[in-house]
């Protein structure tokens, strides 16, 4: 190819490409950028801080790198006052979860093929819960929590007291308040999360088993269950991340004791009209997010669909 | 006889229990003069109003109610308009588009106690991430202290929006694409421009979803309590102050029980006034 050709070669592959981006697309790909930079960045200004001295935040940018006052003393100091609590919201996000997840789907099941009149209505009243305001029960939910002492009760079940086992602390008690409290209150959501996707399955298959005499209950464990999985996955996700990020009801329940929750503890750290190390503050603020996080990079789209459910 | 019955009947037990039932039980508490550490006296006869005339006659509680009901309009409003401008940009064709809606709705994952701490950082008048930004463009003017009382109701609001706009463009969008191309194209053919085609043809179609998304933001401000406490304790003052916090000064730090059972049903009646014909026509739809 002759040099001239070249040119004339590249200059055409230029023309080209410019009258596929136009003036207006370039301006929206701007607008997504500067969006996402103004989205992100509370994430870069805090990871920047957590990764400075005390001296390095004060004297730098926020969101300038830690260039000589790099450390990771606020992410220990941070774990070393939240890792209790970490483990405490583990211990009751993850069981509770788990629980409204069968609940709320055998309660989807049972209000899915409608054999009774008052069915869609007995649903209503479920999904209703969803929008409970959480104020409208937190004084009775303690005189409740204060009448039955589950400690008392453990203690007197068996024919030995579990607190007397190894590994057993006494406020595991209080986990296990929490547990129940958090699953009867997820319930609702959960039931209209496996109701819209059981209503989405084929009924035939359905159809056909009733025909063929199938109790509901058979049903359920041979067809229904066999297919939830995806859905479980998806209430799972949406439960944990709810329950793991919830303030409200877990401080009511536990308290700032033994058994509180990280979304608690981490308010310790600082708040406003305090002064706060801002380092360790914003440290405390990605260890309480990292689990939400992870989920959400890992399964962004089962995330996005629990969402998209809840409307 | 009903077939399913073991299937629903002990979830509904729980459901009916933790919340018809406690709720029951909260109205039953806010009659009564429950406070302190004494346990509540539960005789009819002596069950009164008293606690809600004492409501009416406290200005806390209308400057709350007043606060509540600005952050329940404002927000969701900011909310939905910011999330529908999201999710037409996303919804053009573009290139990374996945990254771009992770990326939106990324702070939608979080909790609002992070959002808090994270908010608390950009505030911060002296040293934090929005004025030193705006220190090192050179408009030290704007740079204001976000936090002060006249503006804290506004700097809560706009946290939130961060925080719950990828919520709303995820709902718009799943709307935005129920709608047939063909009319997009159709419209463009008679020569609309785009802005025309969305505010006369698109938006229009998105009513189910804007109620949707409305119905659950106006409730997450409800819940907007964890991010109060998150960032001011207990007590945000009068000019950021909620029914949410207020209800939880009264009952837990104050010991005044029935007062906060009270303004408690407050909420509930607020909740229910929003929620209710919602859930009504959608049962009527055959939506549920």
């Amino acid at each position: 190819m002759s040099p001239e050709a070249d040119t004339r070669h590249v200059l055409e592959r230029f023309q080209e490409w410019r009258q596929r981006i136009d003036k207006r697309r370039a301006g929206l790909y701007i607008g997504l950028a500067v969006l996402a930079f103004v989205y992100l960045l509370p994430f870069e200004a805090g990871i920047m801080t957590a990764l400075k001295s005390q001296s390095g935040y004060l004297t730098s940018s926020p969101l300038a790198p830690p260039l000589d006052s790099f450390t990771l003393g606020p992410w220990t100091e941070a774990w070393s006052a939240l890792s209790g609590s970490f483990m405490n919201s583990l211990g009751f996000a993850v069981p509770a979860a788990i629980l409204s997840a069968v609940l709320g789907s055998i309660a989807a099941h049972g209000l899915t093929n409608i054999d009774w009149k008052y069915q869609n209505l007995l649903f209503l009243l479920f999904v209703a819960g969803i929008f409970l305001p959480y104020q409208s029960v937190l004084v009775p939910l303690t005189r409740f929590w204060n009448a039955v002492d589950l400690h008392a009760i453990l203690a007197n079940l068996g024919p030995i007291n579990v607190w007397t086992l190894p590994y057993m602390r006494d406020h595991y008690a209080t986990i296990l308040e929490l547990i129940f409290t958090h699953t009867a209150y997820g319930i609702p959501i959960a039931t209209l999360l496996f109701r819209s996707f059981y209503q989405e399955l084929s009924t035939e298959m359905v159809e056909a088993a009733r025909i063929d005499g199938a109790t509901p209950t058979s049903v359920y464990t041979n067809i229904i269950l066999p297919l939830s999985k995806p859905i479980f996955i998806v209430v799972f996700i949406y439960q944990f991340t709810s329950i793991w990020n919830g303030l409200l009801i877990s401080l009511i329940v536990a308290g700032v004791g033994p058994a509180a929750p990280i979304t608690v503890e981490v308010n310790k750290l600082a708040i406003a009209g305090e002064i706060p190390t801002y380092n360790t503050m914003m440290a405390g603020a990605f260890i309480t997010a990292i689990p939400t996080l992870l989920i959400y990079i890992f399964f962004g789209d089962r995330f996005a669909q629990g969402v998209r459910g809840y409307g | 006889m009903i077939r399913s019955i073991h299937f629903w009947l002990l979830p509904m037990l729980i459901v009916f229990l933790a919340v018809y039932g406690t709720i029951g039980w909260n109205f039953i508490i806010s009659l009564t003069d429950f406070q302190g550490i004494t346990l509540p006296a539960y005789e009819v006869s002596n069950f009164d109003l008293e606690m809600y005339t004492q409501l009416i006659e406290d200005s806390t509680f209308w400057r709350a109610l007043r606060n509540t009901v600005i952050l329940m309009v404002l927000f969701p409003l900011a909310c939905l308009s910011v999330g529908i401008f999201l999710a037409i940009i996303v919804d053009q064709k573009i290139r990374f588009e996945n990254t771009f809606r992770i990326i939106y709705l990324l702070p939608f994952s979080l909790s609002f106690v992070v959002t808090a701490k994270f908010w608390l950082w950009m505030y911060n008048p002296e040293i934090g991430v929005i004025n030193s930004i705006l220190g090192y463009f050179g408009l030290d003017f704007l740079a204001l202290n976000w936090l002060a009382p006249e503006y804290r109701l506004w700097a809560v609001m706009i946290a939130l929006v961060w925080q719950f706009s990828g919520y709303a463009m995820i709902i718009y969008l799943a709307g935005l694409r129920r709608i047939p191309t063909t009319q997009y194209e159709a419209a463009k053919s008679d020569g609309a421009n785009s802005l025309t085609v969305y505010l006369r043809i698109i938006i229009p179609q998105l009513r189910a979803s804007t109620v949707s998304a409305a119905i659950v933001l106006i409730v997450f401000t409800l819940k907007a309590f964890d991010f109060l406490y998150a960032m001011f304790r207990s007590f945000p003052g009068p000019t950021a102050d909620i029914l949410a916090t207020m209800m939880y000064r009264e009952a837990f730090e104050s010991a005044n029980w029935a007062y906060g059972a009270t303004i408690a049903m407050v909420l509930f009646l607020l909740a229910l006034v929003i929620v209710v014909p919602y859930l009504y026509t959608e049962y009527r739809r055959g939506a549920l």
